[in-house]
């Protein structure tokens, strides 16, 4: 694992440590298997130009995990993540594959956060995030809030 | 465009909690949404690293127990449900807060409880739109209250 990111080493103000991603149809495809979500929205061109939203779309869920990787990768197997919401402003299109593993050129996203709280609590030293997922232009379709307890050099 | 009538049949289900689900979690299933989702994280991945942790088994990582990842509970017949009441049938995910109260690991045995918290009428970009809000709770094998989600979907 990474090195622990302890309480003290922590500013408001301060950056997560970014993520990046990307999101093909074949990722859907297994992401679809391994979470239970069959929702044709996320694989069918016809079924998801009938609801308005042009062609297949990246899961919400799928950008939510993103966030989750993004948390607890930057808190470490000491820190904990206590709180975690998200919504989802906008569509998200998957790349296309050309291969069996290689997908099409296309969007890549980033996962951002940034420190807007720190304070101790009864025993627990925590740190507020805002958090989103940003695409190549810039546009922030998920967007959301974390709260992470971390371990702190003091004890 | 107006904002979405809430209808009477729709608000008769506000409050309604389905029936329980009982569901364990496997370090199968874990590793195959790790991969899925693209967390490379040991604790989620890897069956020795995890057994030498302080947890001595692997992890869930936070966000994979709720909607819909192997509860065994069939979401669509709950959107149908919603449906037959008066829901518009276009369907997308809004949003998800989590709060995780407990780690949660392979061989657990978990109880998920599902209310409908609210539903309320909206217009959005897609037109007159219903809100939909789902308060879930899981409890573990110990009788402790591990998690707690709200699932927002938008029905237009």
């Amino acid at each position: 694992m990474a090195k622990q990111l302890y309480y003290e080493d922590v500013e408001v103000g301060g950056e997560v440590t970014a993520l990046k991603k990307i999101a093909t149809t074949r990722m859907l495809v297994q992401y679809a298997g391994a979470s239970g979500d069959f929702n044709p929205l996320h694989y069918e061109e016809d079924f998801a130009k009938s609801l308005g939203v042009g062609k297949p779309i990246v899961h919400g869920l799928l950008k939510r995990a993103w966030l989750v990787n993004l948390m607890t990768d930057w808190i470490g197997e000491k820190g904990g993540l206590k709180k975690l919401s998200c919504r989802y402003r906008g569509m998200d299109y998957p790349r296309k594959m050309k291969t069996f593993d290689d997908p099409h050129d296309g969007d890549t996203w980033y996962c951002k956060g940034k420190v807007t709280k720190k304070f101790v609590l009864g025993e627990e030293s925590l740190v507020e995030c805002e958090i989103w997922v940003e695409n190549d232009k810039g546009e922030k379709n998920t967007t959301g809030s974390a709260l992470a307890a971390l371990p702190s050099k003091a004890k | 465009m107006a904002a979405f009538v809430v209808t009477d049949g729709l608000k008769q289900l506000i409050g309604q909690k389905e029936r329980p689900v009982v569901f364990k979690i496997e370090e199968g299933a874990i590793q195959r949404y790790a991969r899925a989702v693209g967390d490379s994280n040991p604790l989620f991945n890897d069956i020795e690293y995890a057994a030498q942790s302080k947890w001595g088994r692997v992890m869930a990582p936070p966000g994979f127990t709720g909607w819909p990842v192997a509860s065994g509970f069939d979401m669509f017949k709950l959107f149908e449900k919603l449906a037959a009441a008066g829901a518009p049938m276009g369907l997308l995910d809004g949003g998800v807060e989590y709060d995780f109260l407990a780690p949660i690991g392979d061989g657990d045995i978990l109880v998920m409880e599902i209310k409908i918290a609210a539903i309320e009428g909206r217009e959005t970009k897609m037109g007159p739109t219903m809100v939909t809000t789902l308060e879930n709770t899981f409890t573990n094998q110990r009788g402790a209250v591990v998690l707690i989600t709200r699932n927002t979907f938008l029905n237009f």
